[in-house]
């Protein structure tokens, strides 16, 4: 009973400050909203017992990315009160599609019937032992690989960032 | 089911679609490219969520070590989106996207 509580909490706090991201005027607002979302979430994860994704989800997102998102709102100095939305018939059209997208979705997953096998509060998949073993073992390649994949993405950044003229 | 006590998992399945289609939303209606950056990465996390639900409702590892590459990719994608951003704003003065239309036509 007390997860129940606590899932629906944690799911009220997010879809509200995932509202309120794209209702507030201003960057800055909507950065320290994701924030929250992400916080959410982290919660998420420690109520499916996934521990490491929960610890990882804290550094990288509200760690690592907030940090670059809150580092461009205010080097560029965006954050001014200007005009953000687009034309009413764009945002008609656009409730319309999500809108739309979203009756699907749970129209759809409401009639599949899910048989879980497992009792999520129980497994021990989530843990940092089980899981390290897993990645080191079964996908060191793509492990590897996601090394190369930073370094390009960082060499790009740079390269992107620089100055001069390219 | 063996335990009434849990959640269901039709829950996490109606909450990450919602959060997704706010994303999409965000994506569609927003001018600002900071921002739609934002609702990009609320649906990438709603996706993260469903797949680790359904990894630890099945006891399969294999969706959670999903999870992580998809988050080692996301945060190289926001590290480009952004310098992307950096570059648009100095190039332009804004990071309006509607001014960047000449590929448009």
């Amino acid at each position: 009973m007390f997860t129940e509580y606590v899932f629906h909490f944690l799911s009220i706090m997010a879809l509200f400050s995932a509202v309120m991201v794209l209702a507030s005027k201003k960057p800055i607002h909507s950065v320290l909203f994701l924030t929250m979302t992400f916080f959410a979430i982290a919660g998420h994860y420690v109520l499916l017992n996934a521990q490491f994704l929960a610890v990882v989800h804290v550094i990288v997102y509200a760690g690592a990315i907030m940090v670059l998102f809150l580092f461009t709102v205010m080097l560029l100095n965006l954050n001014k009160d200007e005009r953000s939305l687009k034309p009413m018939w764009v945002k008609i059209i656009a409730g319309i599609a999500g809108g739309m997208l979203m009756l699907i979705l749970v129209g759809v997953f409401r009639e599949y019937d899910v048989q879980s096998a497992q009792d999520p509060m129980t497994t021990q998949i989530g843990l940092v032992k089980n899981l390290g073993k897993i990645l080191y073992h079964d996908y060191l390649l793509p492990f590897e690989m996601s090394s190369v994949l930073f370094l390009t993405a960082m060499v790009g950044a740079v390269l992107l960032g620089k100055k001069e003229q390219i | 089911m063996s335990n009434l006590a849990t959640i269901p998992i039709e829950y996490y399945l109606v909450f990450c679609s919602v959060l997704f289609c706010i994303g999409v939303f965000g994506v569609l209606i927003k001018r600002n490219a900071l921002v739609i950056l934002m609702s990009i990465e609320l649906m990438i996390n709603s996706i993260n969520l469903l797949l680790a639900a359904f990894s630890a409702y099945t006891n399969d590892p294999a969706g959670q070590i999903f999870v992580f590459f998809i988050m080692v990719v996301a945060a190289a994608e926001v590290a480009i989106g952004l310098a992307i951003v950096v570059l648009i704003y100095r190039t332009t003065h804004s990071i309006d996207i509607d001014v960047l239309n000449k590929l448009k036509w």
